[in-house]
């Protein structure tokens, strides 16, 4: 049974502790993930030194995103001056292959033009060899973290892709997972003997091992060429119901255009057929996914994932008395949520109640249905902050909250577990190595809310048992 | 020196005996040099951040309140309405028709919810180029619900992060001196600049506490709206952190004769010195009696715990970069103190006079950066061999990624670090990052 709750601007309408982030954070993290790409954001210097400190303190990595740093000045006549010096000051101090250009409200408000404006740059410096310059349009008053890091997918596909001769590749537009997803999604590639691109790829760049010196842009990510040829693959596979689809909702300006993933733009430009699935979280949608990788590659599933399956499932078996009938709270971004929801579906967990600060709108048809053998009636809440979250889970009697770092003084209050997933987590070791997607992923998640809910037992019993 | 965009060269400076110490800063930063400093927001928003019982509403997207969230290891005592994050979070149609209504709708119903004594409302880069009125809606809500509202015109983009500072000093002396409703003795001071991370006000007003000094308030750290109205009655203004809160103690001696002075609370000497120094304020003997005992008893705890670590860190090398050129001074002296060399000393928000004051302090051929940015830090730090660093979350990843130890001091730290309680705990967490183990197996220690 599924309980909406109305709109919660009905009731307040300020944001109180939001569950969301801006734009420009997802665009910087999509562009991070391409080979020797620099980011820059156009706007206030403030927008990318917060955003990078948000993101080191997730990653523990060096985070370099340049602004154009807008003066008074630039907010009046234009931010095109500001941004030539920081192309130049930036290809001086890192060479990179690719700049990646995200705007803010600052910029988009003003109605700068980076088309014209990087097309200027590139006749100015006709003589010079410059690398890629690309653009997204990321508005902080438009969608959230997860739409940017979307939106600048689709933008550097839009922006780069060409169709020449063939190639032997799929494209894998994974979303905005950890770098351990990332490098499990590759190795799931490799076993199925699949020729990939997967953009953007910031399993390295985000997470780089301990260096000798240091480097001014880290290794790793899709290499420019890739994505280039991205319109030469012959299928594309990606992950998510949602993507950059929020960035429909309140639109005043452009209302008449469609919103576009990078999988949707390859298939409508180039004919690259693309395959959408939601995150491979629990086993159905898991399976899902091989299916696709089964069709694409002719190979069956390696023999390795047939045993992962067979173990999670084992594991299902032996925690479903410590899952069943216990009721979660979840909440992060609308793709996120969907796929735990489906997971915990599986395992007699209820989701008594999903919230996001998305707003795509397409969150409750998609869970609508996928509460199937749930006791408890679910609620779900898009574009909703964390203090609508602690109001109405005062009195759902939760047993657990799933979600990012931001949700604990909720789940402090309310003296239940936290188990913590996705992104942020800024008060724990190790976010870059949580496992989520696939047979493995969900194991890792299986594993991790089944202990958390037994060492709440353990740790509330006026007996020290030994064995539980 | 070869990573120094050409427009940044005047804002990095070597110590040499005899040569000019002069040094360019407090300008906007150059666009793509990957400035660590924030913006005018930020400036504001982290110098008011700590104020408790105050309604802090942020004007704008939703980014602005979404990364400041939380974002000091400020303590409170009483309330913790700072330690949210409240939003006007626009949308598209009212970036098209305008946020006033959002802004007034949210501030009357947050007041109404949460009873603030005070609201600030900040200003975001966007808000000026819609024409909002804030300051309008600001009145008409202080009329209506009876606090003190207060506009803080924050745009991102009018300036620096030391800019913002400005602004909310502004702010905060609308309040000072509206209020009459406290008794304060005539030995009373106000704590500018500290901002109870880790609950260090609380150690300094016991330190003044003892040698008899009465604390009237604290600004900001676990500030209250009613203590700062009635600010104008203390004696004294002891401004730490002189960066943020020089421009307020400047407002209160021109509009109220309260004289001020800048002090420091990080390492023995400073430490010391603010307590001799306020207690010569009150030309008291028994006050200053009671300081040198203190500092005496404090001092011969320490010193010989002291000790134990300077001798597991004599002789190592140290890069400081933090946000105030103040808190860097008292720094390179306290690291002195532990006997290590400070090697390259930077700040993002200094001012000609610190600088001048740290290459006096600093020895020949320290690198002196004003504004700096990654690739000049990593640089130098290669350069100069540095064993340490000292900063904030930004700088962290750069020490790290190389191989070296590194400690947070800045505002998002969790341990106490002023005074003498703050010393032990920065001598045991510098030996704790230059003698770990792990170094062992990063590879630039490998290659020595």
């Amino acid at each position: 049974m599924l309980r909406n709750i109305e709109h919660k601007k009905s009731e307040y309408t300020a944001t109180r502790n939001a569950c969301k982030l801006c734009s420009p954070l997802g665009a910087s993290l999509a562009y991070k993930g391409i080979k020797a790409c620099v980011p820059i954001i156009h706007g206030s210097q403030g927008c990318a030194t917060y955003i990078r400190r948000y993101l080191i303190s997730h990653y523990r990595e060096p985070f370099d995103i340049a602004s154009s740093s807008f003066s008074e000045e630039a907010a009046v006549f234009g931010g095109q001056k500001n941004l030539n010096i920081a192309i130049s000051n930036i290809i001086e101090q890192y060479k990179p292959e690719i700049i990646g250009i995200c705007t803010t409200c600052l910029s988009e408000t003003i109605g700068e033009d980076l088309n014209m404006i990087i097309s200027d740059y590139k006749a100015k410096h006709a003589s010079e060899d410059l690398p890629e310059i690309v653009h997204s349009s990321t508005p902080s008053y438009q969608g959230t973290h997860a739409d940017g890091f979307h939106e600048t997918v689709k933008s550097l596909v839009a922006g780069l892709a060409k169709k020449t001769e063939p190639v032997d590749r799929i494209n894998l537009f994974s979303g905005f997972v950890s770098p351990a997803d990332l490098r499990h999604l590759k190795e799931i590639m490799a076993d199925f003997s699949l020729n990939f691109s997967m953009i953007p790829d910031y399993s390295e760049s985000v997470d780089n091992p301990n260096w000798s010196e240091y480097k001014r842009i880290p290794d790793g990510g899709t290499p420019v060429s890739e994505v280039i040829e991205s319109a030469n693959a012959y299928a594309s596979v990606e992950l998510g119901y949602v993507f950059n689809k929020g960035y429909k909702a309140g639109r005043i300006k452009n209302k008449s255009q469609e919103v576009q993933t990078a999988g949707e733009y390859l298939e409508s430009k180039f004919n690259v057929i693309n395959h959408q699935t939601g995150l491979p979280i629990g086993i159905k949608e898991t399976d899902k996914f091989f299916d696709i990788l089964e069709k694409l590659s002719g190979n069956p599933m390696p023999g390795k994932y047939e045993k992962e399956r067979g173990r999670l499932i084992d594991a299902y078996v032996d925690g479903h008395k410590i899952m069943f009938g216990k009721k979660a709270i979840i909440y992060g971004e609308e793709d996120l949520v969907i796929g735990l929801s489906k997971f915990l579906a599986e395992t007699g967990i209820d989701v008594v109640l999903a919230v996001t600060g998305g707003n795509s709108g397409k969150i409750k048809p998609i869970l609508a249905n996928s509460n199937q053998n749930g006791q408890e009636p679910m609620t779900i809440g898009d574009d909703m902050d964390f203090e609508d979250l602690a109001d109405i889970a005062k009195d759902l009697g939760a047993n657990i909250m799933i979600g990012n770092s931001k949700g604990y003084y909720i789940a402090r209050e309310l003296k239940i577990p936290l188990v913590r997933v996705g992104f942020p987590v800024h008060d724990r070791f190790g976010a870059q190595r949580i496992h989520h997607l696939s047979y493995r992923g969900t194991q890792e998640l299986f594993d991790r809310i089944a202990n958390a809910l037994m060492e709440y037992k353990q740790e509330n019993s006026a007996v020290g048992y030994k064995y539980l | 020196m070869g990573s120094i965009l050409t427009d940044r060269k005047n804002q990095v400076l070597t110590k040499k005996l005899g040569a000019s110490t002069d040094i360019d800063c407090a300008k906007e930063s150059l666009a793509g040099s990957v400035s660590q400093r924030a913006c005018v927001f930020c400036g504001s928003r982290v110098v008011l951040y700590p104020v408790t019982d105050a309604l802090h509403l942020i004007h704008g997207p939703v980014g602005c309140a979404a990364y400041t969230w939380d974002i000091r290891g400020s303590l409170s005592s009483d309330r913790e309405l700072h330690r949210n994050s409240f939003t006007t979070d626009l949308r598209e149609k009212h970036i098209v028709f305008g946020g006033e209504q959002q802004l007034y709708q949210s501030m009357v119903e947050l007041i109404d919810k949460l009873k603030p004594e005070a609201a600030f409302v900040y200003s975001t880069c966007i808000v000026g180029l819609i024409g909002d009125d804030v300051e309008a809606i600001c009145k008409k809500v202080e009329k209506e619900k009876g606090i003190p509202v207060l506009p803080v015109q924050s745009e991102g983009f009018q300036g620096s992060k030391k800019d913002g500072y400005k602004i909310a000093c502004d702010a905060l002396a609308k309040l000072v001196g509206t209020r009459n409703n406290k008794e304060v003795s005539k030995k009373s001071i106000n704590i500018l600049g500290d901002f109870n991370l880790a609950g260090e006000l609380w150690m300094l007003k016991e330190y003044y506490e003892k040698i008899g000094v009465e604390i009237n308030a604290t600004i900001t750290g676990d500030g209250r709206v009613n203590d700062i109205c009635n600010a104008h009655k203390a004696s004294l203004n002891v401004v730490q952190c002189s960066g943020s809160m020089m421009h307020l103690a400047k407002t209160m001696k021109e509009k109220y004769d309260i004289p001020f002075m800048k002090v420091s609370y990080f390492g023995i000497e400073d430490m010391s010195d603010a307590l001799y120094e306020v207690a010569n304020f009150f030309k008291d003997e028994e006050m200053l009696r009671k300081s040198t005992e203190l500092v005496k008893d404090e001092i011969s705890l320490l010193l010989p715990a002291l000790e134990e670590y300077r001798k597991g860190l004599e002789g190592k090398k140290a890069a400081i970069y933090v946000g105030g050129a103040f808190k860097a001074i008292s720094l390179v002296k306290a690291l002195r103190l532990l006997g290590i060399e400070t090697v390259i000393v930077g700040s993002q928000t200094g001012n000609k006079e610190d600088y001048k004051l740290l290459a006096d302090l600093c020895n020949e051929g320290t690198i002196i950066l004003d504004d700096s940015n990654p690739n000049e830090l990593s640089d130098f730090v290669n350069q100069t061999g540095a064993d340490l660093f000292i900063g904030g979350v930004k700088e962290r990843p750069i020490a790290f990624k190389i191989g070296i130890g590194f400690c947070d001091h800045n505002h998002e730290r969790k341990e106490a670090l002023a005074g003498y309680e703050g010393m032990i705990n920065f001598a045991k967490e510098v030996y704790a990052s230059v003698n770990s183990p792990v170094w062992e197996f990063t590879s630039r220690k490998k290659q020595k």
